[in-house]
Protein backbone atom coordinates (compact mmCIF):
# COMPACT_ATOMS: atom_id res chain seq x y z
CA UNK A 1 0.00 0.00 0.00
CA UNK A 2 1.43 3.31 -1.05
CA UNK A 3 1.12 6.58 0.86
CA UNK A 4 -1.24 8.27 -1.66
CA UNK A 5 -3.54 5.27 -1.48
CA UNK A 6 -3.68 5.46 2.32
CA UNK A 7 -4.38 9.21 2.36
CA UNK A 8 -7.08 9.00 -0.29
CA UNK A 9 -8.67 5.96 1.35
CA UNK A 10 -8.84 7.71 4.73
CA UNK A 11 -10.37 10.85 3.18
CA UNK A 12 -12.89 8.78 1.25
CA UNK A 13 -13.94 6.75 4.28
CA UNK A 14 -14.19 9.80 6.55
CA UNK A 15 -16.29 11.63 3.96
CA UNK A 16 -18.51 8.56 3.60
CA UNK A 17 -18.97 8.41 7.38
CA UNK A 18 -19.77 12.12 7.43
CA UNK A 19 -22.35 11.62 4.67
CA UNK A 20 -24.14 9.14 6.92
CA UNK A 21 -23.91 10.98 10.20
CA UNK A 22 -24.24 14.73 9.57
CA UNK A 23 -27.55 16.34 10.50
CA UNK A 24 -27.96 18.78 7.64
CA UNK A 25 -28.93 16.97 4.45
CA UNK A 26 -27.04 19.35 2.16
CA UNK A 27 -23.89 18.79 4.24
CA UNK A 28 -24.45 15.05 3.80
CA UNK A 29 -24.75 15.50 0.04
CA UNK A 30 -21.55 17.57 -0.07
CA UNK A 31 -19.59 14.99 1.93
CA UNK A 32 -20.90 12.33 -0.40
CA UNK A 33 -19.37 14.38 -3.22
CA UNK A 34 -16.00 14.35 -1.42
CA UNK A 35 -16.31 10.60 -1.02
CA UNK A 36 -17.09 10.14 -4.73
CA UNK A 37 -14.19 12.39 -5.71
CA UNK A 38 -11.97 10.26 -3.45
CA UNK A 39 -13.07 7.17 -5.38
CA UNK A 40 -12.13 8.94 -8.60
CA UNK A 41 -8.70 9.69 -7.10
CA UNK A 42 -8.33 5.99 -6.22
CA UNK A 43 -9.02 5.09 -9.85
CA UNK A 44 -6.35 7.58 -10.89
CA UNK A 45 -3.87 6.03 -8.44
CA UNK A 46 -4.59 2.70 -10.16
CA UNK A 47 -3.70 4.35 -13.52
CA UNK A 48 -7.27 4.13 -14.81
CA UNK A 49 -7.52 7.64 -16.22
CA UNK A 50 -10.66 7.22 -18.26
CA UNK A 51 -12.67 5.69 -15.41
CA UNK A 52 -11.39 8.29 -12.97
CA UNK A 53 -12.29 11.27 -15.14
CA UNK A 54 -15.63 9.73 -16.10
CA UNK A 55 -16.33 9.23 -12.38
CA UNK A 56 -15.70 12.93 -11.73
CA UNK A 57 -17.72 14.02 -14.76
CA UNK A 58 -20.71 11.83 -13.95
CA UNK A 59 -20.78 11.77 -10.15
CA UNK A 60 -19.30 15.12 -9.11
CA UNK A 61 -20.62 17.04 -12.10
CA UNK A 62 -24.06 15.54 -12.59
CA UNK A 63 -25.23 13.14 -9.88
CA UNK A 64 -24.17 15.43 -7.03
CA UNK A 65 -26.12 18.32 -8.53
CA UNK A 66 -29.11 16.03 -8.98
CA UNK A 67 -28.96 14.92 -5.32
CA UNK A 68 -28.62 18.48 -4.10
CA UNK A 69 -31.55 19.62 -6.23
CA UNK A 70 -33.66 16.73 -4.99
CA UNK A 71 -32.85 17.66 -1.38
CA UNK A 72 -33.67 21.32 -1.96
CA UNK A 73 -36.90 20.73 -3.86
CA UNK A 74 -38.36 18.06 -1.58
CA UNK A 75 -37.65 19.24 1.96
CA UNK A 76 -37.38 22.41 3.94
CA UNK A 77 -33.86 22.99 5.17
CA UNK A 78 -34.81 22.66 8.83
CA UNK A 79 -32.49 20.14 10.45
CA UNK A 80 -34.11 17.21 12.28
CA UNK A 81 -34.11 17.35 16.06
CA UNK A 82 -34.20 13.66 16.84
CA UNK A 83 -31.00 11.61 16.93
CA UNK A 84 -29.67 10.30 13.66
CA UNK A 85 -28.68 6.88 14.98
CA UNK A 86 -31.51 4.41 15.31
CA UNK A 87 -31.82 2.64 18.70
CA UNK A 88 -30.42 -0.68 17.46
CA UNK A 89 -27.17 0.69 16.05
CA UNK A 90 -24.94 -1.53 18.20
CA UNK A 91 -26.57 -4.73 16.93
CA UNK A 92 -26.41 -3.33 13.41
CA UNK A 93 -22.65 -2.87 13.64
CA UNK A 94 -22.19 -6.43 14.97
CA UNK A 95 -24.34 -7.93 12.22
CA UNK A 96 -22.61 -5.99 9.45
CA UNK A 97 -19.16 -6.86 10.83
CA UNK A 98 -20.08 -10.57 10.91
CA UNK A 99 -21.44 -10.42 7.35
CA UNK A 100 -18.34 -8.60 6.12
CA UNK A 101 -16.02 -11.09 7.86
CA UNK A 102 -17.89 -14.05 6.37
CA UNK A 103 -17.87 -12.62 2.88
CA UNK A 104 -14.23 -11.62 3.14
CA UNK A 105 -13.24 -15.05 4.42
CA UNK A 106 -15.19 -16.73 1.63
CA UNK A 107 -13.65 -14.50 -1.00
CA UNK A 108 -10.10 -14.96 0.26
CA UNK A 109 -10.44 -18.77 0.44
CA UNK A 110 -12.29 -19.30 -2.82
CA UNK A 111 -10.48 -21.17 -5.58
CA UNK A 112 -12.17 -19.17 -8.34
CA UNK A 113 -9.96 -16.13 -7.83
CA UNK A 114 -6.48 -16.17 -9.31
CA UNK A 115 -3.88 -15.95 -6.56
CA UNK A 116 -1.29 -14.29 -8.76
CA UNK A 117 -1.93 -10.77 -9.97
CA UNK A 118 -2.31 -10.87 -13.75
CA UNK A 119 -0.13 -8.36 -15.57
CA UNK A 120 -1.98 -5.07 -15.88
CA UNK A 121 -3.29 -4.66 -19.43
CA UNK A 122 -2.38 -1.50 -21.24
CA UNK A 123 -5.53 0.57 -21.00
CA UNK A 124 -5.73 3.60 -23.17
CA UNK A 125 -8.89 5.46 -24.04
CA UNK A 126 -8.53 4.08 -27.54
CA UNK A 127 -8.56 0.47 -26.30
CA UNK A 128 -11.62 1.12 -24.16
CA UNK A 129 -13.37 2.71 -27.13
CA UNK A 130 -12.48 -0.20 -29.40
CA UNK A 131 -13.78 -2.74 -26.90
CA UNK A 132 -16.97 -0.76 -26.30
CA UNK A 133 -17.66 -0.62 -30.02
CA UNK A 134 -16.81 -4.28 -30.80
CA UNK A 135 -16.95 -6.80 -27.97
CA UNK A 136 -19.28 -4.95 -25.61
CA UNK A 137 -21.46 -3.20 -28.17
CA UNK A 138 -24.62 -5.04 -27.10
CA UNK A 139 -24.47 -4.00 -23.41
CA UNK A 140 -23.67 -0.46 -24.55
CA UNK A 141 -26.74 -0.40 -26.80
CA UNK A 142 -28.88 -1.87 -24.04
CA UNK A 143 -27.76 0.83 -21.58
CA UNK A 144 -28.38 3.49 -24.21
CA UNK A 145 -31.91 2.17 -24.80
CA UNK A 146 -32.59 2.03 -21.06
CA UNK A 147 -31.39 5.59 -20.50
CA UNK A 148 -33.41 6.88 -23.45
CA UNK A 149 -36.52 5.16 -22.09
CA UNK A 150 -35.89 6.70 -18.67
CA UNK A 151 -35.41 10.13 -20.25
CA UNK A 152 -38.65 9.90 -22.24
CA UNK A 153 -40.45 8.65 -19.14
CA UNK A 154 -39.20 11.61 -17.13
CA UNK A 155 -40.30 14.04 -19.83
CA UNK A 156 -43.76 12.46 -19.99
CA UNK A 157 -44.20 12.65 -16.21
CA UNK A 158 -43.10 16.26 -16.16
CA UNK A 159 -45.36 17.17 -19.11
CA UNK A 160 -48.53 15.72 -17.63
CA UNK A 161 -47.93 17.51 -14.36
CA UNK A 162 -47.33 20.79 -16.13
CA UNK A 163 -50.47 20.56 -18.30
CA UNK A 164 -52.66 19.76 -15.31
CA UNK A 165 -51.23 22.63 -13.32
CA UNK A 166 -51.72 25.23 -16.06
CA UNK A 167 -55.29 24.03 -16.53
CA UNK A 168 -55.87 24.43 -12.82
CA UNK A 169 -54.33 27.89 -12.79
CA UNK A 170 -56.42 28.96 -15.78
CA UNK A 171 -59.54 27.80 -13.97
CA UNK A 172 -58.56 29.70 -10.86
CA UNK A 173 -57.86 32.82 -12.87
CA UNK A 174 -61.27 32.64 -14.57
CA UNK A 175 -62.95 32.15 -11.22
CA UNK A 176 -61.09 34.98 -9.57
CA UNK A 177 -61.46 37.58 -12.28
CA UNK A 178 -65.15 38.43 -11.93
CA UNK A 179 -65.08 38.04 -8.18
CA UNK A 180 -62.47 40.66 -7.39
CA UNK A 181 -62.37 43.46 -9.95
CA UNK A 182 -60.59 45.77 -7.56
CA UNK A 183 -57.38 43.70 -7.48
CA UNK A 184 -56.72 43.90 -11.21
CA UNK A 185 -53.12 43.35 -12.18
CA UNK A 186 -52.21 42.10 -8.74
CA UNK A 187 -52.42 38.47 -9.70
CA UNK A 188 -49.06 36.87 -10.36
CA UNK B 1 18.42 22.97 -16.54
CA UNK B 2 22.08 22.04 -16.25
CA UNK B 3 22.64 24.13 -13.11
CA UNK B 4 20.06 22.18 -11.09
CA UNK B 5 21.21 18.98 -9.33
CA UNK B 6 20.10 15.77 -11.02
CA UNK B 7 17.73 14.68 -8.24
CA UNK B 8 15.84 17.98 -8.20
CA UNK B 9 15.19 18.26 -11.91
CA UNK B 10 11.75 16.64 -12.04
CA UNK B 11 10.49 18.74 -9.14
CA UNK B 12 11.92 21.97 -10.55
CA UNK B 13 10.54 21.35 -14.04
CA UNK B 14 7.12 20.51 -12.57
CA UNK B 15 7.21 23.68 -10.46
CA UNK B 16 8.11 25.81 -13.47
CA UNK B 17 5.34 24.39 -15.62
CA UNK B 18 2.80 24.77 -12.80
CA UNK B 19 3.84 28.22 -11.57
CA UNK B 20 3.51 29.56 -15.11
CA UNK B 21 -0.25 28.98 -15.17
CA UNK B 22 -1.47 31.04 -12.17
CA UNK B 23 1.15 33.74 -12.76
CA UNK B 24 0.46 34.37 -16.43
CA UNK B 25 -3.29 33.94 -16.35
CA UNK B 26 -3.87 35.94 -13.16
CA UNK B 27 -1.85 38.81 -14.66
CA UNK B 28 -3.81 38.46 -17.86
CA UNK B 29 -7.04 38.58 -15.85
CA UNK B 30 -5.95 41.86 -14.26
CA UNK B 31 -5.09 43.46 -17.58
CA UNK B 32 -8.14 42.11 -19.40
CA UNK B 33 -10.46 43.67 -16.80
CA UNK B 34 -9.03 47.07 -17.72
CA UNK B 35 -9.40 46.35 -21.42
CA UNK B 36 -12.94 45.21 -20.79
CA UNK B 37 -13.90 48.33 -18.84
CA UNK B 38 -12.24 50.65 -21.32
CA UNK B 39 -13.58 48.77 -24.34
CA UNK B 40 -17.14 48.64 -23.08
CA UNK B 41 -16.83 52.29 -22.13
CA UNK B 42 -15.80 53.24 -25.65
CA UNK B 43 -18.52 51.10 -27.25
CA UNK B 44 -21.12 52.70 -24.97
CA UNK B 45 -19.82 56.19 -25.72
CA UNK B 46 -18.14 56.99 -22.39
CA UNK B 47 -14.54 57.06 -21.21
CA UNK B 48 -14.00 54.18 -18.82
CA UNK B 49 -11.05 54.21 -16.39
CA UNK B 50 -8.39 56.64 -17.66
CA UNK B 51 -6.74 58.15 -14.54
CA UNK B 52 -4.56 55.71 -12.62
CA UNK B 53 -1.05 55.15 -13.94
CA UNK B 54 2.20 54.42 -12.15
CA UNK B 55 1.94 55.35 -8.44
CA UNK B 56 3.86 58.41 -7.15
CA UNK B 57 4.49 59.72 -10.65
CA UNK B 58 2.48 61.73 -13.11
CA UNK B 59 2.52 58.99 -15.73
CA UNK B 60 -1.06 57.99 -16.46
CA UNK B 61 -0.65 55.10 -18.93
CA UNK B 62 -4.22 55.77 -20.17
CA UNK B 63 -5.57 54.28 -16.95
CA UNK B 64 -3.92 50.89 -17.29
CA UNK B 65 -2.68 51.06 -13.70
CA UNK B 66 -6.27 50.75 -12.48
CA UNK B 67 -6.01 47.05 -11.67
CA UNK B 68 -3.44 47.64 -8.90
CA UNK B 69 -5.69 49.80 -6.67
CA UNK B 70 -8.64 47.56 -7.57
CA UNK B 71 -6.77 44.48 -6.40
CA UNK B 72 -5.51 46.20 -3.24
CA UNK B 73 -9.04 47.39 -2.48
CA UNK B 74 -10.33 43.81 -2.77
CA UNK B 75 -7.57 42.52 -0.50
CA UNK B 76 -8.08 45.11 2.24
CA UNK B 77 -11.88 45.18 2.28
CA UNK B 78 -13.69 43.71 5.25
CA UNK B 79 -14.76 40.11 4.77
CA UNK B 80 -18.44 40.08 5.75
CA UNK B 81 -20.13 36.75 6.36
CA UNK B 82 -23.88 36.81 7.06
CA UNK B 83 -24.82 35.59 10.54
CA UNK B 84 -27.21 32.93 9.26
CA UNK B 85 -24.81 31.73 6.58
CA UNK B 86 -23.37 28.24 6.72
CA UNK B 87 -19.83 29.28 7.73
CA UNK B 88 -17.85 26.30 6.43
CA UNK B 89 -19.58 25.93 3.07
CA UNK B 90 -19.61 29.71 2.60
CA UNK B 91 -15.84 29.74 3.10
CA UNK B 92 -15.18 26.72 0.88
CA UNK B 93 -17.24 27.80 -2.14
CA UNK B 94 -14.72 30.25 -3.71
CA UNK B 95 -11.92 27.73 -3.17
CA UNK B 96 -13.91 24.96 -4.84
CA UNK B 97 -14.55 27.39 -7.70
CA UNK B 98 -10.94 28.37 -8.31
CA UNK B 99 -9.13 25.02 -7.95
CA UNK B 100 -10.88 23.11 -10.76
CA UNK B 101 -10.59 26.13 -13.04
CA UNK B 102 -6.82 26.22 -12.49
CA UNK B 103 -6.63 22.44 -12.94
CA UNK B 104 -8.30 22.74 -16.32
CA UNK B 105 -5.27 24.66 -17.62
CA UNK B 106 -3.10 21.57 -17.07
CA UNK B 107 -4.14 19.99 -20.36
CA UNK B 108 -4.05 23.06 -22.59
CA UNK B 109 -1.10 23.14 -24.99
CA UNK B 110 0.13 26.75 -24.83
CA UNK B 111 2.89 26.15 -27.32
CA UNK B 112 5.10 23.50 -28.85
CA UNK B 113 5.93 21.06 -25.98
CA UNK B 114 4.26 23.43 -23.53
CA UNK B 115 1.60 21.28 -21.90
CA UNK B 116 1.72 20.92 -18.11
CA UNK B 117 0.12 17.45 -18.09
CA UNK B 118 -0.41 15.55 -21.31
CA UNK B 119 -3.11 13.11 -20.20
CA UNK B 120 -4.30 10.30 -22.39
CA UNK B 121 -7.86 11.52 -21.75
CA UNK B 122 -7.05 15.23 -21.74
CA UNK B 123 -10.28 16.63 -23.18
CA UNK B 124 -12.30 14.44 -20.83
CA UNK B 125 -10.23 15.78 -17.92
CA UNK B 126 -11.04 19.33 -18.97
CA UNK B 127 -14.79 18.71 -18.97
CA UNK B 128 -14.61 16.62 -15.77
CA UNK B 129 -12.98 19.36 -13.68
CA UNK B 130 -15.37 21.87 -15.23
CA UNK B 131 -18.20 19.96 -13.59
CA UNK B 132 -16.96 20.96 -10.13
CA UNK B 133 -17.64 24.63 -10.92
CA UNK B 134 -21.39 23.97 -10.85
CA UNK B 135 -21.02 22.48 -7.40
CA UNK B 136 -19.18 25.54 -6.12
CA UNK B 137 -21.89 27.80 -7.50
CA UNK B 138 -24.47 25.78 -5.65
CA UNK B 139 -22.39 25.86 -2.45
CA UNK B 140 -22.08 29.64 -2.66
CA UNK B 141 -25.78 30.16 -3.33
CA UNK B 142 -27.01 27.77 -0.69
CA UNK B 143 -24.56 28.68 2.06
CA UNK B 144 -25.31 32.41 1.81
CA UNK B 145 -28.83 31.80 3.16
CA UNK B 146 -30.22 34.47 0.91
CA UNK B 147 -33.10 34.14 -1.55
CA UNK B 148 -31.34 36.03 -4.32
CA UNK B 149 -28.21 33.92 -3.91
CA UNK B 150 -30.16 30.69 -4.12
CA UNK B 151 -32.14 31.94 -7.12
CA UNK B 152 -28.92 32.92 -8.84
CA UNK B 153 -27.37 29.54 -8.07
CA UNK B 154 -30.41 27.72 -9.44
CA UNK B 155 -30.32 29.79 -12.61
CA UNK B 156 -26.58 29.27 -12.97
CA UNK B 157 -26.78 25.50 -12.54
CA UNK B 158 -29.72 25.15 -14.93
CA UNK B 159 -27.85 27.23 -17.50
CA UNK B 160 -24.50 25.48 -17.07
CA UNK B 161 -25.98 21.99 -17.30
CA UNK B 162 -28.00 22.93 -20.39
CA UNK B 163 -25.08 24.47 -22.22
CA UNK B 164 -22.55 21.85 -21.17
CA UNK B 165 -24.28 19.37 -23.50
CA UNK B 166 -23.78 21.32 -26.75
CA UNK B 167 -20.30 22.28 -25.50
CA UNK B 168 -19.23 18.65 -25.14
CA UNK B 169 -21.10 17.44 -28.22
CA UNK B 170 -19.48 20.08 -30.42
CA UNK B 171 -16.06 19.00 -29.10
CA UNK B 172 -16.90 15.35 -29.87
CA UNK B 173 -16.63 16.02 -33.63
CA UNK B 174 -12.95 16.93 -33.34
CA UNK B 175 -12.25 13.92 -31.11
CA UNK B 176 -13.93 11.68 -33.71
CA UNK B 177 -11.86 13.05 -36.57
CA UNK B 178 -8.53 13.04 -34.70
CA UNK B 179 -9.21 9.73 -32.99
CA UNK B 180 -7.62 10.84 -29.74
CA UNK B 181 -8.56 12.66 -26.54
CA UNK B 182 -5.01 13.98 -26.14
CA UNK B 183 -4.88 17.74 -26.61
CA UNK B 184 -1.33 17.50 -28.00
CA UNK B 185 -2.47 15.04 -30.68
CA UNK B 186 -5.40 17.29 -31.57
CA UNK B 187 -3.06 20.22 -32.22
CA UNK B 188 -0.59 18.01 -34.10
CA UNK B 189 -3.39 16.81 -36.38
CA UNK B 190 -4.06 20.42 -37.44
CA UNK B 191 -0.41 21.26 -38.00
CA UNK B 192 -0.36 20.71 -41.79
CA UNK B 193 -0.42 23.19 -44.61
CA UNK B 194 -1.84 23.08 -48.15
CA UNK B 195 -0.99 26.02 -50.41
CA UNK B 196 0.37 27.75 -47.32
CA UNK B 197 -2.95 27.67 -45.41
CA UNK B 198 -3.23 25.68 -42.20
CA UNK B 199 -5.54 22.68 -41.79
CA UNK B 200 -7.46 24.12 -38.87
CA UNK B 201 -10.75 22.39 -38.25
CA UNK B 202 -12.59 25.69 -38.35
CA UNK B 203 -11.95 25.69 -42.11
CA UNK B 204 -14.20 22.64 -42.64
CA UNK B 205 -18.04 22.74 -42.70
CA UNK B 206 -18.45 20.66 -39.53
CA UNK B 207 -15.57 22.50 -37.88
CA UNK B 208 -17.07 25.90 -38.55
CA UNK B 209 -20.47 24.82 -37.22
CA UNK B 210 -18.76 23.12 -34.26
CA UNK B 211 -16.68 26.19 -33.48
CA UNK B 212 -19.70 28.50 -33.52
CA UNK B 213 -21.65 26.11 -31.29
CA UNK B 214 -18.66 25.78 -28.96
CA UNK B 215 -18.20 29.54 -28.87
CA UNK B 216 -21.84 30.21 -27.93
CA UNK B 217 -21.85 27.41 -25.37
CA UNK B 218 -18.63 28.62 -23.75
CA UNK B 219 -20.10 32.13 -23.64
CA UNK B 220 -23.02 30.67 -21.70
CA UNK B 221 -20.77 28.50 -19.51
CA UNK B 222 -18.81 31.55 -18.40
CA UNK B 223 -22.05 33.40 -17.48
CA UNK B 224 -21.41 36.43 -19.65
CA UNK B 225 -23.85 38.66 -21.48
CA UNK B 226 -26.14 37.76 -23.24
CA UNK B 227 -26.23 34.72 -20.93
CA UNK B 228 -25.61 36.54 -17.62
CA UNK B 229 -28.92 35.63 -16.03
CA UNK B 230 -27.25 34.03 -12.97
CA UNK B 231 -25.85 37.42 -12.00
CA UNK B 232 -28.44 39.71 -13.55
CA UNK B 233 -27.89 42.75 -11.36
CA UNK B 234 -31.23 44.36 -12.14
CA UNK B 235 -33.14 41.24 -11.07
CA UNK B 236 -31.23 39.33 -8.39
CA UNK B 237 -28.46 41.73 -7.22
CA UNK B 238 -25.37 39.63 -8.03
CA UNK B 239 -26.78 36.13 -8.04
CA UNK B 240 -24.90 33.46 -6.18
CA UNK B 241 -22.13 35.74 -4.90
CA UNK B 242 -24.41 38.45 -3.52
CA UNK B 243 -23.25 37.71 0.04
CA UNK B 244 -19.54 37.66 -0.75
CA UNK B 245 -17.24 40.57 -0.13
CA UNK B 246 -13.56 41.37 -0.04
CA UNK B 247 -11.16 38.78 -1.30
CA UNK B 248 -13.73 35.98 -1.54
CA UNK B 249 -15.61 38.09 -4.06
CA UNK B 250 -12.33 38.66 -5.89
CA UNK B 251 -11.78 34.90 -5.99
CA UNK B 252 -15.18 34.39 -7.64
CA UNK B 253 -14.39 37.14 -10.10
CA UNK B 254 -11.01 35.56 -10.84
CA UNK B 255 -12.51 32.08 -11.12
CA UNK B 256 -15.10 33.27 -13.59
CA UNK B 257 -12.56 34.98 -15.83
CA UNK B 258 -10.05 32.13 -15.63
CA UNK B 259 -12.86 29.74 -16.52
CA UNK B 260 -13.66 31.85 -19.54
CA UNK B 261 -9.99 31.91 -20.64
CA UNK B 262 -9.76 28.14 -20.20
CA UNK B 263 -12.90 27.50 -22.25
CA UNK B 264 -11.57 29.77 -25.02
CA UNK B 265 -8.21 27.99 -24.80
CA UNK B 266 -9.88 24.64 -25.35
CA UNK B 267 -11.83 26.10 -28.26
CA UNK B 268 -8.55 27.28 -29.80
CA UNK B 269 -6.99 23.86 -29.25
CA UNK B 270 -9.92 22.02 -30.80
CA UNK B 271 -10.87 24.23 -33.74
CA UNK B 272 -8.30 26.99 -34.28
CA UNK B 273 -5.20 24.84 -34.47
CA UNK B 274 -3.86 25.52 -30.97
CA UNK B 275 -0.42 27.02 -31.21
CA UNK B 276 0.00 26.53 -34.98
CA UNK B 277 0.43 29.45 -37.35
CA UNK B 278 -2.34 30.25 -39.85
CA UNK B 279 0.05 30.41 -42.84
CA UNK B 280 3.11 28.30 -43.48
CA UNK B 281 5.36 31.35 -44.03
CA UNK B 282 4.59 32.52 -40.50
CA UNK B 283 5.79 29.38 -38.70
CA UNK B 284 8.94 31.17 -37.50
CA UNK B 285 6.87 33.14 -34.97
CA UNK B 286 7.13 31.38 -31.57
CA UNK B 287 4.24 28.98 -31.05
CA UNK B 288 3.09 30.38 -27.69
CA UNK B 289 2.68 33.83 -29.29
CA UNK B 290 0.15 32.35 -31.70
CA UNK B 291 -1.77 30.73 -28.87
CA UNK B 292 -1.95 33.95 -26.86
CA UNK B 293 -2.78 36.04 -29.95
CA UNK B 294 -5.75 33.78 -30.67
CA UNK B 295 -6.73 33.81 -27.00
CA UNK B 296 -6.70 37.60 -26.77
CA UNK B 297 -8.57 37.97 -30.07
CA UNK B 298 -11.34 35.70 -28.83
CA UNK B 299 -11.46 37.42 -25.42
CA UNK B 300 -11.94 40.75 -27.18
CA UNK B 301 -14.76 39.17 -29.18
CA UNK B 302 -16.36 38.18 -25.87
CA UNK B 303 -15.99 41.76 -24.61
CA UNK B 304 -17.48 43.09 -27.84
CA UNK B 305 -20.47 40.75 -27.50
CA UNK B 306 -20.91 41.76 -23.85
CA UNK B 307 -21.02 45.43 -24.77
CA UNK B 308 -23.42 44.88 -27.67
CA UNK B 309 -26.09 42.31 -26.87
CA UNK B 310 -28.89 42.59 -24.29
CA UNK B 311 -29.65 39.85 -21.79
CA UNK B 312 -31.84 36.91 -22.81
CA UNK B 313 -34.96 35.80 -20.97
CA UNK B 314 -34.85 32.49 -19.08
CA UNK B 315 -37.23 30.66 -21.45
CA UNK B 316 -35.34 31.98 -24.48
CA UNK B 317 -32.12 30.72 -22.92
CA UNK B 318 -33.46 27.22 -22.32
CA UNK B 319 -35.24 26.99 -25.68
CA UNK B 320 -32.08 28.05 -27.46
CA UNK B 321 -29.99 25.38 -25.74
CA UNK B 322 -32.37 22.45 -25.98
CA UNK B 323 -34.32 23.11 -29.17
CA UNK B 324 -31.66 24.70 -31.34
CA UNK B 325 -28.10 24.00 -30.19
CA UNK B 326 -28.59 20.40 -29.10
CA UNK B 327 -30.14 19.19 -32.40
CA UNK B 328 -27.59 21.15 -34.42
CA UNK B 329 -24.67 19.67 -32.50
CA UNK B 330 -26.10 16.16 -33.03
CA UNK B 331 -26.42 16.88 -36.78
CA UNK B 332 -22.85 18.15 -36.64
CA UNK B 333 -21.59 14.86 -35.19
CA UNK B 334 -23.34 13.03 -38.04
CA UNK B 335 -21.75 15.41 -40.53
CA UNK B 336 -18.29 14.81 -39.09
CA UNK B 337 -18.86 11.08 -39.59
CA UNK B 338 -19.88 11.70 -43.22
CA UNK B 339 -16.77 13.87 -43.70
CA UNK B 340 -14.56 11.09 -42.38
CA UNK B 341 -15.99 8.33 -44.56
CA UNK B 342 -16.55 10.21 -47.84
CA UNK B 343 -12.88 10.63 -48.64
CA UNK B 344 -11.14 13.77 -49.89
CA UNK B 345 -12.66 15.74 -52.73
CA UNK B 346 -15.15 18.51 -53.46
CA UNK B 347 -18.19 16.22 -53.06
CA UNK B 348 -17.79 15.94 -49.31
CA UNK B 349 -17.50 19.70 -49.03
CA UNK B 350 -20.78 20.11 -50.91
CA UNK B 351 -22.63 17.33 -49.07
CA UNK B 352 -21.47 18.30 -45.57
CA UNK B 353 -22.17 22.00 -46.11
CA UNK B 354 -25.61 21.16 -47.50
CA UNK B 355 -26.45 18.98 -44.48
CA UNK B 356 -25.36 21.62 -41.96
CA UNK B 357 -26.91 24.65 -43.65
CA UNK B 358 -30.07 22.70 -44.52
CA UNK B 359 -30.63 21.60 -40.94
CA UNK B 360 -29.75 25.09 -39.68
CA UNK B 361 -32.30 26.68 -42.01
CA UNK B 362 -35.04 24.13 -41.29
CA UNK B 363 -34.50 24.33 -37.53
CA UNK B 364 -34.34 28.10 -37.47
CA UNK B 365 -37.43 28.54 -39.67
CA UNK B 366 -39.39 25.94 -37.72
CA UNK B 367 -38.64 27.51 -34.36
CA UNK B 368 -39.33 31.04 -35.62
CA UNK B 369 -42.70 30.07 -37.09
CA UNK B 370 -43.87 28.73 -33.74
CA UNK B 371 -43.08 32.04 -32.09
CA UNK B 372 -45.64 33.98 -34.22
CA UNK B 373 -43.35 36.96 -34.25
CA UNK B 374 -44.63 38.66 -37.40
CA UNK B 375 -42.59 41.05 -39.44
CA UNK B 376 -39.82 42.99 -37.80
CA UNK B 377 -40.55 46.71 -37.76
CA UNK B 378 -37.79 49.29 -37.56
CA UNK B 379 -38.54 52.66 -36.00
CA UNK B 380 -36.05 55.44 -36.50
CA UNK B 381 -35.79 58.65 -34.54
CA UNK B 382 -36.42 61.59 -36.84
Amino acid sequence: MSLPFVIIAIVTLLAGAAAMSLRNLVHCALSLVVSLAGLAALYLVLDAQFVGFAQILVYVGAVAILIVFAVLLTRSDATPNQTILSPGWGIGIVVSAVVFATLGWAALNSTGLPKEMPPAPETTVKNIGDLLMTQYVLPLEAIGLLLTAALIGAVIIAMRDDAAKTKMEDGRLKMEKPASPSSSGGHV
Amino acid sequence: MGFVPEAWRTIVSALISVAFIPLVFATMFAIITIFERKGIGRIQNRYGPNRVGIPFTNIRLCGFGQFIPDGLKMLTKEDIVPRTADQVVHFLAPVVMLIPVLLAYAVLPFGRNMTAADFDAGVLFFFAVGGAVELSVFMAGWASHNKYSLLGAMRAIAQMISYEIPLILSAVTVIMIVGSLKTVDIVAAQNHYTCGIAHWYVFTPWGLAGFILFFIASLAESNRTPFDLPEAESEIIAGYFTEYSGFKFALFFLGEYLGMFAAIGLGITLFLGGWTAPFSFLTWVPSYLWFFAKLIALIFTFIWIRATLPRLRMDQLMNFAWKFMLPLSLVNIFTAGLWHFMGAGPTRWAVCSAVIFGSYAILGRGLMEKQNLGRRIYRYAD
